[in-house]
């Protein structure tokens, strides 16, 4: 039947590759319109609600109006939360590619607690108080928890459940210590129980120029790295037929995602489960591909975190909620809905 | 692992049967020894000191006044509602334990102290309530939690491996609500939330003895009269049920008595971390002994918790840091340890 079906029938089944990057490049554009309507509404919706002209004189007309230093003070929220965003999302989808494990997120596996607990201890007991200071501890404890996890949850034979278990237990043990380091510090306590929600209210342009560099350059790194995580994802045996470096690309992706959402969580505490779901719903529509899945993660992440942070000021009005707890509360149904929805048998 | 030959079976004329397993009474009752010791120290523990020959004569009723006012109102509640907790916690960690079949499917990990938190919280943050009104909460956050967990694991029976990661959702949620009750509060209400969230024995009195007292003497009979079908279980589902236990029935019974057996400790001293989780694994070792070792856990767990009280009394100074503190350290430490011998056992 085949041999004799016309050929354009025949390209039916085949794969076009042309026309399906056409479409998935289409997509991310698509993306990228849907990421500037969540920003604008970032900038609009609020205890104070302004009209999209108001926004527009705030952002090209800036004349002092209180309209304006609204938008000013928004602006700056809005950015910290698409810079956050991408680099969870990014962090997230190269976790899961790297341990080949569905439900990688680096708070589930424990690496936002490992931040805190460092940005902590710097805190409180070394009296580290800048930004650019802190960021570096939040990297020590970031990659110091990644790799307990990664060892503890078996390296190589490291299933979702041992990976996801040996992370909660590490983050309880930690969230032990983050605990009594605010009990006996009433000081540490005012200032913690805000920043370890996660939340975007602290944004100032000095947080955000002191973040992008490190930013810039986990998102250079795990952008680059995508062709090589394909191969990694294929299993250690057929990647190294295919001429893969396993031991630098697992160093350079784990590296990646540490500088990654250590950064992130210096910048606005743990934020959980945003690195878990957005990979998850990419790779729904683009398929298994990571030259696909990373850039559409970097780019539909901070939608969700900004429509998170916007859902948190419309739903508490005229206070707020911050956007770690709405992700928690959005995520921890999605991540439940990702463990019914696997056979058993693959767990 | 190895297991112990010397177990004997013990008929009494009426039929019933018992397995004895001389090793494991022999911990048993150390344990308790222990158990009792330590209280017996923490008692004589404190800004006025007592001997602990004084503390047994006053415990028997000969001392004078001033001592028997210490020992009695004040030290001896905290020290009975330490060692009621810590037997609860031990008894619902070996639970869960051997329900989700790890080591590390405790009541911490799987959203319960989280829950039972989140429900003492609501009532510290929104509703400002009495001591007692707390004990609601929590009891009522953490049977609720539990409730959640299992029906959200259950598709067609209730498998361990997805109670263990639907449990682990479900504690990122209540964290997160957690820590949003603890940014409404203000500071004096925060600095209260974040005493009771570690699990502190500090001014405990008979108030909170009776209640737990009731419940532990109602559920642990209940337990282990049921817990014959928990050590088939461990087998797995197919040759239990084969072996004629009604396996989601006695998991169903068992699981509601470990999350009330949980929620009733973590109401009464807040949530102490990581006794459950390791108070059985350290039983284990002791004994032994394949199972559940569901009554050497209890000891432990006593023993466990009433130890880090009087050490972090002695360490810090009287009522300075909450054992939940010493416990969570502790802890934290041996699940380190505990990670890496499993993981070469290739157990977890």
């Amino acid at each position: 039947m085949l041999v004799d079906s016309p050929p354009e029938q025949r390209a039916e089944h085949a794969p076009a590759p042309p026309t399906r990057h056409v479409v998935r490049a289409l997509g991310l554009l698509l993306a990228a319109v849907l990421l500037v309507l969540v920003a604008l509404a970032s900038i609009a919706v609020g205890a104070k609600g302004l009209s999209p002209a108001q926004v527009w004189h705030g952002l090209f007309h800036d004349t002092g109006t209180y309209g304006d230093v609204v938008v000013g003070e928004r602006l700056s929220r809005t950015v910290l939360g698409l810079l956050v965003g991408a680099a969870l999302g990014l962090s997230g989808a190269v976790l899961q590619a790297l341990t080949r494990n569905p439900l990688a997120d680096p708070g589930l596996l424990g690496i936002n607690a490992g931040a805190s607990a460092a940005v902590v201890t710097a805190m409180t007991y070394l009296g580290v108080t800048s930004l650019t200071g802190y960021v570096w501890f939040a990297f020590l404890g970031a990659a110091a928890v990644g790799g307990l996890v990664w060892f503890l949850g078996g390296s190589r034979g490291a299933t979702p459940v041992r990976l996801a278990l040996a992370g909660t237990a590490i983050t309880a043990a930690l969230y032990g210590y983050l605990q009594a380091v605010m009990i006996t510090d009433g000081a540490a306590l005012g200032k913690m129980r805000f920043w370890t929600v996660g939340s975007l209210v602290s944004a100032t342009d000095s947080t955000i120029v002191q973040v992008l560099p490190f930013l810039a350059v986990g998102t250079v790194l795990a952008l680059a790295l995508a062709r090589p995580l394909n191969a990694v994802e294929m299993g250690d045996d057929t990647a190294r037929a295919l001429g893969a470096n396993l031991d630098r690309t697992r160093a350079l992706a784990m590296l990646s995602a540490v500088v990654l959402c250590g950064a992130a969580t210096a910048a606005c505490g743990p934020i959980m489960f945003v690195g878990l779901m957005v990979p998850h719903v990419v790779r729904s529509f683009t398929g298994p591909d990571l030259r696909w899945i990373l850039p559409y993660a970097t780019v539909l992440a901070p939608v969700l975190l900004l429509g998170s942070d916007v859902l948190g000021r419309v739903v508490a009005r005229p206070a707020e909620l911050q956007v770690g707890i709405v992700t928690a509360v959005i995520g921890g149904p999605v991540f439940i809905f990702l463990v019914r929805r696997r056979r058993t048998a693959q767990l | 692992m190895k297991t112990h030959s010397r177990s004997r079976a013990v008929r009494t004329p009426g039929g019933l049967s018992v397995r004895l397993d001389p090793r494991a009474l022999t911990v048993v009752v150390l344990l308790l020894v222990a158990a009792c010791a330590a209280g017996i120290a923490l008692i004589g523990t404190g800004d006025a000191k007592i001997p602990a020959a004084d503390v047994l004569r006053t415990l028997a009723g000969n001392g004078n006044a001033y001592q028997d006012f210490i020992v009695n109102e004040l030290r001896l509640p905290r020290v009975l509602v330490g060692l009621l907790v810590g037997a609860a916690l031990g008894l619902g960690g070996a639970l869960f334990q051997s329900i989700s079949r790890n080591p590390l499917g405790s009541p911490d990990v799987l959203g319960l102290s989280q829950g039972s938190t989140a429900g003492a919280l609501t009532v510290i943050v929104l509703l400002s309530g009495s001591a007692s009104q707390v004990t609601v909460g929590a009891l009522a956050g953490g049977l609720a939690t539990g409730l959640a967990v299992y029906l959200l694991a259950w598709k067609q029976g209730v498998h361990g491996y997805r109670m263990v990661l639907v449990g682990i959702g479900v504690n990122a949620v209540m964290t997160a609500v957690n820590g949003y009750l603890l940014t409404k509060a203000d500071l004096v209400d925060a600095a209260r939330a974040v005493v009771w969230m570690t699990g502190s024995l500090n001014g405990r009195d008979w108030d909170q003895v009776w209640p737990l007292l009731a419940l532990c003497a109602v559920l642990v009979p209940l337990v282990l009269v049921n817990a014959r079908g928990l050590r088939m279980m461990e087998m797995g589902d197919d040759i239990s049920h084969a072996l004629g236990v009604r396996v989601q029935w006695v998991r169903l019974l068992l699981m509601v008595s470990a999350v009330l057996l949980t929620a009733a400790a973590t109401a009464a001293a807040g949530p102490v971390s990581f006794v459950a989780l390791t108070a059985p694994q350290l039983a284990r070792r002791l004994t032994r002994s394949p199972g559940p070792n569901l009554v050497p856990s209890l000891c432990m767990g006593a023993a466990l918790l009433v130890a880090a009280d009087w050490a972090s009394q002695r360490a810090f100074g009287a009522d300075q840091l909450p054992v939940g503190v010493v416990t969570g350290v502790l802890g934290g430490a041996y699940l380190l340890w505990l990670l890496v011998t499993e993981r070469r056992a290739g157990r977890i």
